[in-house]
């Protein structure tokens, strides 16, 4: 099986220090996460935790399942990035004076999406989400002209059949739940978890 | 302290509506979850929490064990023997993080104990305070769940759902950190509240009646099925369920280490042990069935060898709780996700009865080949030392197969595991997945106070004995009449074994010495003897069962013997060995 990237989406409780589970089932597999985003999700209450990571898919099912098992842990999906929309945002500082002289700037914004965040006089700062190629290619154009600072954020994922986790915590709070909320079961049959 | 300061000093007990202490908190916590033991040790940090339990000590037993890790060590014994959740107390820093061994083996083995520790102030968290350590983030691989709690409002819930955690789904080890001032902050208590629903937890999978209509198609259809067992029967307590199952199915049924005694040995469909040092027949037809059946086991490395050679012939349906032990290991070809004890009983109606008997016949030429060449020499040996084997076999006769066998960790465990015999379930206390050294005393210990009216005997090698030794002072102050049984080689045996086998008879730092065990366990005020001679075995092994409170039994034993059969580190189950010729 070919490694790829996998985007791990997890739905948890609030609680100190579930980060670290989380992040040990990686480490003690010696799996290097790309990136993690931890932010609130469309249901009140509920985190929702972004992992990239380049791995197999039988390696992925595996740490999913090991996700999920925590006592914490609501629900872990998976999916490959035709699964999901994504983007990732990235901050460039450069010189002004350098980007006024030498660039077109116009040009700039146009083709790369970019938006201007602050203007000073010593340093511009610009913004451009997207994907890793599109963050990526702005760095090269902006090198020349002496980047003095770049930073980007972790990606962020929505899966594209996901129909939200509402209806689902109303399963999860009741007593007995139906069994389409242990659905990981079925994390045989990717293409049907979603059976919302 | 005495139990006559009991008395003259006065009680701290909250009075009925009142504000409670978070420490009387946890004691009241305990009761309503009708613990009796509680293996411990005191120090500052959880102070407060002595000093509630000084005033319950007539309805909790405190076991003061004399190191932490023997405090665990004993409430996974307890939690073995007895099917319920064990309790250990300890204090914060070091305290704490002596449990760790026995969390991460209560962890691997799925044991269900409840750990508190007591933690400095809150407000010094971080400060490098006076023992102060991480014990949340240090034990948080090794744990199910664990909270710090920081406010004694907190408390009763936190040890209600640490007990619903440690029990259920799963068992497995849970800690609750309590930082000291939680512990003397007084609050208004409503009363304890027993957790039963935690929305993120699903302790038990949905049991899918399709797969167990598929499981019940391809059983139906085997020509040659094996039932590999682990100790998921004995967590889920489906032992009848599953002799009802495999007695219908005619099935013959393997069990992994941790599976021994769910099923009674003299069962005629019993086909023994599994893995490395396992039977010989079952490690070879694993990879001749046509059909396996884990019930309630995860595939560890020591029952597979080497995974690409394992059953790749057979269909395999998986029984588990766990549902991310399913194709964790071994890929399944029906999963049957679900507590086993649902799930047994709906297999064994959806099965035909069955016999297998020219495939049973195979089962039975394999083990007499094994007889022949392993069982019978090591039961009945050419020279005058000892074998463990026929210490083992002196051992069942004393005790008519019916004693609690703890098991410490290497040569002497696999020996005691193929050998001994069992009548009933709960019976094989050993450290199975984590392997600790050390661990048989003081779980035997705690075996005792979880079943008090049977007989425990520790069986325990030469080298782990001098790990854990200090909590023969726990039996000398509590009495936990623990029969040990010390299978002394003069090596490090296991290490041996292999060095012999597998590094040229480079004998590197095995040869451990002892000291006189039966002058240190007299020191203790425990009675023992040594013997070295076949002649003095039986009378030995009888005196040890029959005296009325803790013994040792010092059995000197052949220095170089080697455990067989055995499945070398890298190979597949069928190319199992049983000498060293073969190797």
């Amino acid at each position: 099986m070919q490694k790829q990237e996998y985007t791990i989406t997890v739905y948890t409780e609030n609680h100190i220090g579930l980060l670290n589970r989380i992040a040990i089932i990686f480490s003690r597999r010696k799996i290097n996460i790309d990136s993690l985003n931890t932010s609130p999700s469309e249901v009140p209450g509920i985190h929702r935790f972004n992992i990239v990571i380049d791995e197999t898919e039988d390696v992925v099912k595996k740490l999913v399942r090991q996700i999920e098992k925590q006592v914490e842990v609501l629900k872990a999906y998976y999916s490959s990035n035709e699964e999901i929309i994504w983007q990732e945002m990235a901050l460039y500082k450069v010189p002004t004076k350098q980007i006024t002289q030498k660039v077109y700037v116009e040009r700039l914004l146009r083709q790369h999406g970019a938006s201007v965040v602050v203007i000073r006089e010593d340093y511009t700062i610009f913004e451009v989400t997207g994907h890793r190629e599109e963050t990526d290619g702005m760095i090269k154009v902006l090198e020349p002209y002496g980047l003095i600072e770049f930073v980007r954020s972790a990606r962020v994922a929505i899966i594209k059949e996901s129909n939200g986790f509402h209806e689902k915590i109303k399963e999860f709070e009741r007593f007995a739940p139906s069994d389409e909320v242990v659905e990981n079961e079925y994390l045989n049959e990717q293409e049907h978890v979603f059976s919302m | 302290m005495q139990a006559t300061a009991t008395q003259e000093s006065q009680t701290k007990q909250a009075l009925p509506g009142s504000p409670m202490s978070g420490s009387e908190i946890v004691i009241k916590a305990l009761l309503a979850e009708q613990v009796d033991t509680i293996f411990g040790y005191p120090g500052g940090a959880i102070m407060p929490i002595y000093d509630a339990l000084y005033d319950y000590m007539d309805q909790l037993e405190h076991i003061l064990v004399r190191h932490e890790q023997g405090g665990i060590h004993a409430a996974q014994g307890y939690a073995r023997a007895s099917g319920r959740t064990g309790v250990v107390f300890a204090t914060s820093g070091p305290g704490a993080t002596n449990l760790v061994t026995g969390l991460a083996d209560a962890m691997i083995d799925s044991t269900p104990v409840v750990c508190i520790t007591g933690q400095v102030f809150a407000h010094l968290l971080g400060t490098d305070a006076f023992q102060e350590t991480d014990v949340i983030n240090i034990t948080t691989p090794v744990t199910k769940w664990n909270y710090q709690v920081t406010d004694a409002s907190e408390i009763a819930e936190a040890l209600a759902k640490a007990f619903y955690i440690a029990k259920t789904g799963r068992p497995g080890p849970v800690l609750i950190d309590i930082t000291k001032n939680a512990q003397l902050q007084k609050v208004d208590f409503a009363g304890y509240k027993a957790c039963n629903y935690i929305r993120s937890y699903r302790p038990k999978p949905f049991v899918r009646p399709e797969y167990v209509k598929q499981a019940a198609e391809l059983i139906n259809a085997a020509q040659k099925p094996l039932i590999v067992f682990g100790q998921g029967v004995i967590l889920g307590k489906a032992e009848d369920e599953f002799k009802a199952f495999v007695e219908k199915s005619g099935i013959p049924a393997a069990w992994t280490i941790l599976g021994l005694s769910a099923l009674p040995t003299t069962h005629p469909l019993n086909v023994g042990m599994l893995g490395m040092h396992g039977n010989y027949g079952p490690n070879v037809l694993t990879n001749e069935c046509d059909v396996l059946i884990a019930i309630g086991m995860r595939f560890d490395d020591r029952v597979t060898g080497r995974l690409d050679k394992y059953a790749k012939q057979a269909k395999v349906i998986h029984l588990d709780i766990d549902p991310a032990e399913i194709d964790k290991n071994v890929k399944a070809t029906v999963p049957v996700w679900g507590d086993c004890k649902e799930t047994l009983p709906m297999l064994t109606a959806a099965i035909e009865a069955g016999v297998y008997p020219q495939w049973l016949q195979r089962f039975k030429d394999y083990d007499a080949r094994e007889q022949e060449i392993v069982i019978t020499p090591e039961k009945n040996p050419s020279t005058d030392k000892l074998s463990m084997a026929e210490v083992i076999e002196a051992l069942n006769l004393a005790t008519n197969n019916d004693a609690i066998i703890v098991t410490d960790v290497g040569q002497h465990q696999m020996v005691a595991c193929r050998y001994a015999g069992f009548r009933q379930s709960k019976s094989n206390i050993t450290s199975g997945g984590l392997g600790t050294m050390g661990f048989a005393l003081p779980a035997a210990i705690g075996a005792h106070y979880g079943a008090p009216h049977r007989t425990v005997v520790a069986i325990i090698g030469d080298g782990g004995f001098q790990m854990t030794l200090q909590e023969l002072g726990t039996i000398m102050q509590f009495g936990a009449p623990v029969k040990i049984l010390i299978l002394n080689n003069e090596f490090l045996g296991m290490v041996r074994q292999w060095q012999q086998l597998f590094h040229e008879n480079r004998y590197s730092f095995v040869n451990i010495t002892s000291p006189d065990y039966v002058t240190v366990a007299k020191g203790y005020g425990i009675a023992g003897q040594r013997i070295n001679a076949r002649e003095n075995l039986t009378e030995a092994i009888s005196t040890m069962i029959n005296h009325p409170g803790a013994y040792l039994l010092e059995v000197m034993v052949g220095k170089e013997n080697n455990v067989f059969p055995m499945v070398p580190q890298g190979r597949g189950v069928s190319e199992i060995i049983l000498c060293a010729e073969d190797l």
